[in-house]
């Protein structure tokens, strides 16, 4: 009630108008920072380029005539010499020919310029040929003439201070077009480029797509909230891990090592990649029952992990002969069928990124496996394990988690900064580590639970955050100096971009879904993936596939630019063309995005009905 | 044999919602659980599966502490008690048939389920809960096709997947018209009565408390103000359980 019978006091006045002189300052600032100055934009030179470039924009380079030229000579001198008028030989009146009356004047003069039997409505220019060769290509003048339909003109030609006592001439030059318009280089080039862009956007978005997914569910709160473990789950899988990765690796090159001989062997390939799925399906069926209602005994149990290990082996090994088969069919199809010998390109990159990639993700795969194998262990012995005993093994094994991690940055810190000094970055962060972890585990109680997943939530972010203020025109930089100048450079930092914005946008979708659904996954005894796969991801299909349509269309806008700095596409030619004052050519390559922008805009509004 | 001993929720901003709450459920006892909103019906159901940690107390079924169980034997638990909702609860992109596979998800290996490959026998038995339910027919729609009454039917043959021994059903029939209320009790009395599964409901109706209930446990502010048979609410009970103010309504 108070607040309604308030009166408009004075000093509300005086606020408001303070409020509007500080909102002028910092406008007089800003006008004066950022230069705004109309004064230059009326000044006749500005005027003339800007209407020159205007023109030239509104005129792309697409198509053109193939164009005939009549170049004609003729004497005139500059100035009169001493015996009077001079005679000029008489032009051939059979074909074109120019009369220039008189046939010498003073620079500067006037002289009328005559043209007979030219084409007819044909336009060049008119041009001054100082010294004797009439064959001289330097012309001075920028007139214009243009026939009637008889093929003839008259034109008042202002002539030039070039003085000479030697014969000059004036050239007419009339263009005339021949035959259909057709395509310009430009319009090749353009489509070239525009095609190169439109892919590169695809590859990038496809990439980053797959890889934001799983970073999606773990950048969401409302799943990694309830994830939290123990301290002995938590030190043992940080130990799991590089311990893993280092034995993966090193096992899948060693059956890597098996493949190699026969990699160029196309027979033994195709024998391989039959009999390992076979034996592979009969394994996994095997030791993997799709449902089990009674838990097996201890021995079972020990031979299906064996047999399970025998069958990822096998299945490493099947790979490598997959990438072998892939890589020599490419390599023939390449040298064999001719237009589609892209198609042979791309089994051969394909199995050559399968190579190289297989032995890195058996890495990361052993160090994940046996990280959550540490975890149940951990968990196992917080159960069944006295207090005491649990607050003991934690001493040792957090102590020991917290070396190894801070053991590991300080040894990245070494690459990258080049500190040779081995107590700063071997001894002092294990050290220190050592200590904290120590810490942690005196202050943790033995059995209690610790925040996993919030931690793991809140370095993702940060991560995440990090990567994403870093524009992928920077990031193709990077890219440009690691894989050179080119398409590939573009797509990787375009990829890197599309992964961390788009993991972002997601996880926020994970985090509105409804709970009800979640919940009652949960309920029936679904282990956390089961959770994911089931009561998530349907939920959250459609803003992923609009996000991911919108994120294309981003990366087509983005792929227009990022050949600026070399990442391929059509911004290489767009700055070339800038630069060189070829503004025609420029506005051909800005027409093409602009209609790949709109049709994308079209198509992905389509989609986004039909599925969405 | 379903105990619950001493049973405490605080809840983070330091709500109690369970205040020392203890009672038996026998095997195959259909029992109603009553209390105005917010008097901690759906906390009590939801610490019997643990999808709330209980605070304090202990949940003994058949001589196994639910509140001690690992992970492991946690999801060992969880795939023997369905659970019903008041909001049903479907994940509604996806087919009818597949919510109902879902009930399975405790018993499968999470390997070939994220591939979303059921065992055939899955299939069938997942048609026949859905016969059962009598719609069968809508198999293929998606979930947010079907109206409220059929969704929760689709809810209880995702329970049943679970070959379940207990159901917890919050509030099954809050969101339902009368009519479909009775024919959604029916299917959990027949579930109760054919299938010998123990039966934990909570309702607002004091007329299906008596149609369907062989006990009844009554909560007013997270503590157990009445434990006994549906025909001893008299009128004075009524006002323990519901407040001075209360009138009953059916």
């Amino acid at each position: 009630m108070t607040e309604k019978n308030k009166k408009a006091s004075p000093w509300k006045s005086i606020q408001f108008g303070l409020a509007i002189l500080a909102g002028l300052f910092i406008y007089a600032y800003g006008f004066e920072i950022t230069k705004v100055d109309l004064e230059d934009l009326r000044s006749e030179r500005r005027q003339e380029s800007l209407t020159r470039v205007m023109r030239a924009l509104a005129r792309p380079e697409i198509f053109e005539y193939d164009q005939k030229e009549e170049i004609i000579n003729s004497p005139i001198y500059v100035t009169c010499p001493a015996g009077g008028t001079p005679t000029v030989p008489v032009p051939d009146k059979s074909s074109a020919y120019l009369v220039i009356t008189p046939t010498c004047a003073e620079p500067g003069e006037t002289v009328q310029v005559e043209g007979f039997n030219f084409a007819p409505n044909t336009s060049g220019p008119l041009r001054f040929i100082p010294g004797s060769d009439p064959a001289n290509v330097v012309e001075i003048g920028r007139d214009n003439v243009e026939t009637d339909a008889a093929g003839h003109f008259i034109y008042d030609f202002t002539l030039p201070k070039r003085s000479s006592k030697d014969v000059q001439y004036i050239r007419a030059t009339l263009r005339q077009n021949v035959g259909v318009p057709h395509l310009t280089k430009t319009a090749y080039d353009t489509w070239e480029k525009i095609v190169e862009t439109v892919f590169l956007a695809l590859l990038a978005t496809t990439f980053g797509t797959f890889l934001a997914i799983p970073l999606s569910f773990i950048a969401a709160r409302n799943l990694m909230k309830p994830v939290r473990s123990p301290l002995a789950s938590i030190s043992l899988s940080i130990l799991g891990w590089p311990v893993g990765i280092m034995v993966g690796y090193s096992i899948v090159r060693w059956v890597e090592s098996f493949s190699t001989p026969f990699a160029g062997n196309i027979p033994i390939n195709l024998l391989v990649i039959v009999v390992v799925p076979v034996l592979v399906s009969f394994g996994i069926r095997w030791a993997l029952p799709q449902e089990e209602i009674s838990k097996p005994d201890r021995t079972t149990q020990i031979t299906r992990y064996f047999v399970l290990l025998l069958i990822v082996l096998v299945s490493f090994y099947g790979l490598f002969h997959l990438a072998g088969l892939s890589m020599n069919l490419g390599l023939i199809g390449k040298t064999n069928l001719g237009a589609f010998g892209f198609l042979g390109n791309f089994l051969f990159q394909i199995g050559d990124i399968v190579r190289i990639i297989t032995p890195v993700l058996g890495g990361l795969a052993a160090g994940g496996v046996l990280s959550s194998l540490m975890t149940r262990l951990g968990q196992r012995a917080t159960e069944k394990l006295s207090s005491g005993s649990i607050k003991l093994f934690n001493l040792v094994f957090s102590t020991l988690a917290g070396a190894t991690v801070f053991g590991l940055i300080g040894q990245l810190v070494k690459s990258l900064y080049q500190i040779g000094n081995p107590i700063y970055t071997l001894w002092g962060p294990i050290f220190t580590g050592a200590l904290l972890g120590l810490l942690l585990a005196i202050f943790t109680k033995a059995k209690d639970t610790l925040p996993t997943g919030m931690v793991i939530y809140y370095v993702t972010r940060t991560f995440l955050n990090g990567l994403r203020s870093i524009e992928a025109l920077v990031m193709a930089i990077v890219f440009v100096i690691a894989v050179g100048i080119g398409p590939f450079a573009g797509v990787m930092a375009l990829g890197l971009h599309t992964i961390v914005s788009l993991a972002k946008l997601y996880s926020e979708q994970v985090e509105s879904i409804m709970a009800g659904p979640l919940e009652a996954i949960q309920a029936t005894g679904a282990n956390r993936l089961q959770t994911i796969v089931y009561a998530v991801i349907p939920q959250v299909i459609p803003p992923y596939i609009s996000y991911t349509m919108y994120r294309w269309d981003i990366n087509v806008r983005m792929s227009t630019i990022i050949g600026f700095v070399g990442g391929g596409g059509i911004g290489f030619l767009l700055q070339q063309n800038i630069n060189l004052l070829n503004y025609r050519a420029a506005s051909a390559q800005m027409f093409a995005i602009a209609i790949v922008v709109a049709s994308m805009d079209y198509i992905s509004s389509v989609l986004r009905e039909k599925y969405v | 044999m379903l105990q619950i001993r001493n049973l405490t929720k605080i809840y983070d901003g330091g709500v109690k919602a369970l205040d020392n709450v203890s009672f038996d459920v026998p095997d195959n006892q259909f029992l109603a659980v009553i209390g105005l909103s917010g008097s901690g019906k759906s906390t009590l159901l939801r610490c019997i599966n643990r999808l709330i940690e209980p605070t304090d107390g202990q949940i003994l079924w058949n001589g196994e502490d639910i509140t001690k169980a690992s992970p492991e034997e946690m999801r060992r638990i969880r795939r023997k008690i369905g659970m019903v909702f008041q909001h049903f609860n479907l994940v509604h992109r996806s087919k009818v048939i597949t919510n109902v596979l879902a009930g399975r998800l405790g018993y499968i290996n999470p390997a070939w389920s994220l591939l979303n490959r059921f065992p055939k026998t899955d299939m069938e038995k997942a048609i026949k809960q859905l016969e059962r339910v009598g719609i069968a027919d809508k198999a293929d729609h998606r979930a947010d096709e079907l109206s409220g009454g059929q969704q929760q039917r689709v809810g209880i043959a995702r329970a049943l997947m679970q070959d379940p021994e207990m159901i917890l059903a919050d509030e099954p029939v809050a969101s339902l018209d009368p009519v479909l209320a009775h024919s959604i009790m029916k299917h959990l009395e027949d579930i109760n009565d054919k299938d010998g599964v123990t039966v934990l409901c909570s309702l607002h109706f004091l007329d299906l408390v008596h149609r369907y209930a062989d006990r009844v446990v009554a909560l007013n502010a997270g503590k157990l103000v009445f434990e006994g048979l549906p025909n001893e609410i008299d009128d004075k009970k009524f006002k323990d359980i519901y407040g001075r103010d209360a009138e009953r309504v059916g």
